[in-house]
């Protein structure tokens, strides 16, 4: 059985739609950084995701994203202002 | 702040080492969403940060004319962008280069990058996807960091939004 949040890199051969051995070389990249822990067993290998790993580039992207959230919110209101202007016309 | 007919949040993506994707969806026709992005009054409406007051917003709407952003930050600093478009086909696609003036490099003008804005109406819901492309990955990067100081901001002003709001209500 595979272990909680863990993943065979076949399955993610399938789930990527990727070749095996371009699989192997981001995991092999992605171990590197400390950004997925693997846990081998026997000849198996299984590879999660590493989450308080990844939170720096989650922030890092929130922020940006949050900026970009408050300018479209305000475009959001400009449009429902413009909106029964236009559509009565 | 009205938060009704509000079709989700912008969400950001990175789809690859130069680019930047970012998609919102609006309750509204393609035609006026292309209105609000191209039309200076409205412009100056939306685009802007809270605190800061416009400069300059030109935009001469036709391929290979330029626009301009210019605004004025709380403690007097100035930002600027201005770029040129490319392609215009209203009301559904805009691709024109961005370049961020105050960019510390010698021609900032070699930094441009590459924006592609779709405006795809279904069912009068219409789905915005601006696709940033970078001269350089390190220019991407910079670009999203950017978002650090300026989120920072938006956040202190929707504190003060908030506050307005509840002393009205008190």
């Amino acid at each position: 059985m595979t272990p909680l949040g863990f993943e065979r890199s076949l399955a993610l051969v399938d789930r990527l739609g990727l070749s095996q051995p371009q699989v192997s070389k981001h995991l092999g990249v992605l171990r590197a950084v400390g950004l997925v822990l693997v846990r081998a067993d026997g000849r198996h290998r299984w590879y999660r995701v590493n989450g308080p790993a990844l939170k720096p580039i989650h922030d890092w992207v929130g922020s940006f994203e949050r900026t970009w959230n408050v300018r479209l919110d305000r475009l959001d209101d400009v449009l429902a202002e413009l909106k029964p202007k236009e559509e009565t016309s | 702040m009205n938060t009704t007919n509000r079709h989700g949040s912008a969400t950001v993506t990175l789809p690859a080492d130069r680019e930047i994707l970012i998609t919102r969806q609006f309750d509204a026709p393609a035609e006026l969403v292309f209105k609000a992005w191209t039309t200076p009054e409205l412009v100056k409406r939306w685009w802007v940060f809270g605190t800061s007051g416009w400069l300059v917003c030109d935009i001469d709407l036709r391929e290979g004319g330029s626009w301009r952003y210019v605004t004025r930050e709380e403690g007097g600093m100035e930002v600027g962008f201005h770029g040129e478009f490319r392609t215009i086909e209203a009301p559904h696609r805009i691709v024109s280069t961005e370049v961020f003036e105050g960019f510390p490099v010698e021609d900032p003008d070699a930094a441009a990058a590459l924006n592609t804005i779709v405006f795809e109406e279904r069912d009068g819901v219409t789905t915005m996807t601006n696709n940033v492309v970078h001269a350089l990955q390190e220019h991407r990067d910079a670009h999203i960091a950017s978002g650090m100081e300026s989120g920072m901001q938006v956040s202190m002003d929707r504190l003060e939004d908030l506050a307005v709001e509840l002393d009205r209500a008190a």
